[in-house]
């Protein structure tokens, strides 16, 4: 039996579903996407290869060839073409999508905030991969991490079935007249993008009616009514441009809330801004984003059969950024691990660290003590026993134990840079914790 | 609300959820309510005799400002508003025809 | 009488309207005008970030008649062809009106030969359908004059300054960006300048009516960048194609044509000493610069002499019309 027939085999119709068309079928992450897009149809996808994503423009390009797509795509020179080219599209009315990586995404910068800022909803998916130097090929956040500030709502998936949900999700959530935002959608590289994966895919037309027609706002494609895209912003004019950016990006938490509620109601997977796992009675909890927290969710499992009471928070966007949830879950807990599979050099912590420890300061008199673990970067492993030992060092801090440090790279060769060891502000947690005599 | 508004000037100006998203302008050519006719400053400016011009158009095609007004195909005015008095259409004017001539400007008043 | 192309251009609706901040004199405006009011189709503009971009555009006025789009500097290439691409894909599936809509960007040296040159390139090898227009003023003008590598040998600028000790301004030779173009394979090829406004708007109408891309590089005098009169502007314009500094040919579907020949080949000289931005090569009596300046010249245009062979018009001026 070959290759394609055995996977055929696999493609079962789900005898649950009352929905005819709906299948179990075996994808990898870069085919869940590049299925996604082929359901949603956009009108161009201007591309540029760019391991670990490559396969989402070639299995597009091969539906195009093979005529199950209508749409046009634009096999650019760089990425800074294929941002470039997204905008030109999507600023002529076109649905846009794309995907890369790394680097990639490092060479779209300046145009990722020229999409933002000019409120075009284009779908970007990233296979997440460690930016050079040194140059490798493997999992990480950095990339991505590095552009959350560049005006695009940000979507970490868990899964391959979730980022098949999160592409045909993006599209409503930015083109919702609420938003009008760029969407990135991030699967981990390798570890998402080449796994392969049971999914349920859904229907061509269910996916076609869950997504409903684009209509896009100031078509460059009207000569009727001439716009002018890209003008140069006086002072007076740029923090209120800015202001409208960042209302579309606060309007998206309740829109993100809403689609995603309603993807759950027609399809049977609700998704939220979180993923709390096991949190209701937890005493001590790791945050964590990406398919690490896979892992996470199954230590949780086999820490709870033991009577621990462990959970687990996964974030699935960073932008919007879900403090009110992350507060709700965190308060009254002992202690707390952010995980990040990204670092900032010279920065108190890896960004999600930051940004939790920050929305946690006004509630810092009930706030549990907080540490960074910083792992899986350019691809290193992450072992279940890690994860075990960071709960561990979660139950000495929640003892009032002040040699856990607070931020320290996971499974690192050696002792951490002195820096790092002696960089204990006075009024960490831990440190106020100790004086409170917990 | 918010702490900005009251004492924030508006001098004007649309406030932010007034403003079309993404810094899109549907006024096409809005610029032309400008007035760049200060420029000519200490300058000179254009004046065209009908009378002698031969409507070759070699000054409506040349202007950088899109000054010359035409009406049915021909040049009936300048537009003093738009003129920054490089004096282009001048040059270009047919040697044998010389029917745009430069005025220092500040004859003018 | 307007000849029968103004008469044209004369029915066509302003594509750039006045009150817009480019300094008197500018050649940049000018072209546009003359390349749109080429077509009678409706038309949609991308600019590269330049002078013509952040003159015509500062919010939220704007000057532009027609559809306009400014992303980056770096991408006015890239950019259009999405805008074209987006044409192709709406109207294939019948979400906007069958009507026939022309693309053109607008980059100056810098948006073009440098920075832009790779976003351009990638265009122009897909062929998209669109006409990619530079306007070469020779320097980055809207910064202040730094060189560019269309800068001419021997010009002065900010970053090129003819000092005490480095006497003569910029010591490379410009980037031949004419002949890269051409080497892409596209359709249309041409070289104009808005000093002959009927050489340049016969060529734009040929390059909007080239299906595929078009490559225009229009000489753009700059009264600023080159220390001239900016009522000289088109004479400038005039004198570099007299002087064959800038020649005007077109190349289309491979077939070269000089469209103007020089009544009487002029020396460089008086193309040079107009301009500010060569005064140190006067000052310091440099005629071994001038002389090489004028050799480059000799060489380049007897190179289009013999390309053009037997084609080459008996008749001097401007032929083709």
């Amino acid at each position: 039996m070959t290759k394609t027939q055995k996977s055929k085999d696999n493609l079962i119709q789900n005898p649950k579903s009352k929905i005819q068309n709906r299948k179990v079928v075996i994808l990898s992450g870069n085919n869940a996407v590049a299925n996604a897009l082929r359901q949603v149809d956009p009108h161009v996808y201007p591309g540029y290869p760019i391991t670990p994503s490559t396969k989402i423009m070639e299995t597009v390009a091969e539906f195009i060839a093979n005529g199950k797509m209508q749409c046009e795509m634009v096999a650019v020179e760089s990425e800074h073409s294929a941002m470039s080219a997204a905008v030109g599209a999507a600023a002529g009315g076109a649905r846009v999508a794309s995907a890369t990586a790394a680097n990639g995404l490092a060479f779209m910068w300046e145009v990722l905030y020229i999409a933002s800022g000019s409120h075009l909803p284009i779908v970007l998916a990233i296979g997440n991969r460690a930016l050079s130097a040194p140059i490798n090929g493997f999992a990480d956040h950095g990339e991505s991490m590095g552009s959350r500030d560049a005006g695009w709502i940000q979507f970490y998936s868990e899964s391959v079935q979730e980022a098949y949900d999160n592409i045909i999700q993006a599209f409503r959530i930015g083109e919702d007249s609420r938003v009008r935002l760029p969407v990135m959608v991030c699967l981990d590289g390798f570890l998402l993008t080449h796994t392969s994966e049971n999914i349920t895919m859904q229907g061509d037309d269910e996916v076609t009616d869950f997504v409903g027609p684009y209509h896009a706002e100031f078509s460059l494609l009207d000569p009727d009514k001439p716009v002018s895209h890209g003008l140069s912003d006086p002072p007076s004019y740029y923090m209120e441009h800015k202001m409208r950016q960042q209302a579309g990006m606060e309007k998206a938490r309740e829109v993100i809330e809403e689609v995603g509620a309603e993807y759950g109601k027609r399809f049977g997977r609700p998704y939220g801004l979180v993923d709390p796992y096991c949190m209701d009675d937890a005493e001590t909890a790791i945050i964590i984003l990406g398919s690490e927290a896979g892992r996470v969710k199954g230590v949780v499992d086999k820490m709870r059969e033991a009577g621990k009471k462990v959970g687990a928070l996964r974030l699935r966007t960073v932008r919007p950024f879900p403090d009110e949830q992350i507060v709700r879950q965190l308060l009254g807990l002992k202690a707390v691990a952010i995980m990040d599979r990204s670092y900032a050099p010279g920065a108190v912590g890896a960004p999600m660290f930051q940004e939790v420890r920050s929305a946690l300061y006004d509630y810092r008199d009930s706030a549990p003590p907080i540490v960074n673990r910083i792992y899986g970067l350019g691809g290193r492993e992450l072992r279940n026993a890690d994860v075990r030992n960071i709960f561990a060092e979660l139950d000495a801090l929640a003892d009032g134990d002040a040699t856990v440090p607070v931020i320290q790279m996971v499974g690192l060769r050696g002792e951490p840079a002195p820096t790092w060891e002696e960089m204990r502000p006075l009024e960490t947690p831990i440190a106020v914790a100790a004086k409170r005599g917990k | 609300m918010s702490s900005l508004a009251p004492d924030v000037p508006a001098n004007g100006l649309p406030i932010w959820d007034e403003l079309p998203p993404g810094g899109v302008s549907e006024d096409a050519g809005s610029t032309s309510r400008r007035t760049m006719g200060f420029w000519r400053g200490g300058g000179q400016r254009p004046l065209i005799d009908l009378n002698l011009c031969v409507q070759c158009l070699h000054c409506w095609v040349s202007c950088p400002d899109a000054c010359f007004i035409l009406e049915d195909g021909q040049v009936t005015c300048i537009n003093y508003d738009h003129c920054k008095g490089c004096g282009i259409c001048a040059n270009e004017c047919p040697p044998m025809v010389n029917a745009i001539v430069l005025v220092e400007e500040r004859r003018f008043g | 009488m307007p000849n029968e192309q103004l008469t044209f251009a004369s029915k066509q609706a302003e594509p750039l309207a006045g009150g817009h901040s480019l300094c008197a004199g500018c050649a940049a405006s000018i072209i546009v005008r003359q390349v749109i009011m080429a077509t009678e189709d409706p038309v949609v503009v991308a600019n590269a970030t330049g002078c013509l971009e952040v003159c015509t555009g500062i919010y939220p006025t704007t000057s532009w008649n027609v559809s306009w789009i400014h992303n980056a500097f770096a991408n006015a290439g890239a950019t259009l062809s999405g805008v074209e691409s987006a044409y192709r894909a709406l109207r294939k599936r019948g979400e906007i009106p069958e009507r026939e809509i022309k693309f053109v960007a607008f980059g100056g040296d810098g948006g073009t030969y440098d920075i832009g040159l790779q976003s351009l390139s990638g265009a122009m090898e897909r062929g998209h359908d669109m006409v990619y227009v530079c306007y070469d003023n020779g320097a980055y003008m809207n910064t202040g004059v730094q060189r560019s590598s269309a800068t001419p040998l021997g010009a002065h600028t900010t970053t090129s300054p003819a000092g005490t000790l480095m006497t003569i301004g910029k010591s490379e030779i410009r980037k031949d960006m004419t002949a890269i173009a051409e080497a892409h394979g596209i359709p249309y090829i041409a070289q104009s300048s808005p000093g002959y406004y009927m050489d340049l708007m016969y060529k734009a109408k040929r390059a909007f009516q080239t299906k595929g891309a078009a490559f225009l590089n229009v000489m753009s005098p700059c009264p600023l960048g080159w220390s001239t009169e900016p009522a000289d502007t088109l004479v400038l314009a005039r004198l570099a194609v007299d002087t064959c500094v800038w020649p005007l040919f077109e190349i289309a579907e491979g077939e070269f044509s000089l469209t103007y020949l020089p009544l009487e080949k002029k020396p460089v000289i008086e193309w040079l000493q107009p301009q500010g931005r060569f005064r140190h090569i006067f000052k310091n009596n440099d005629e071994g610069l001038i002389d090489r300046i004028q050799a480059d010249v000799d060489r380049d245009w007897q190179k289009l002499l013999d390309r053009a062979g037997d084609a080459i018009p008996d008749i001097a001026g401007p032929v083709r019309f």
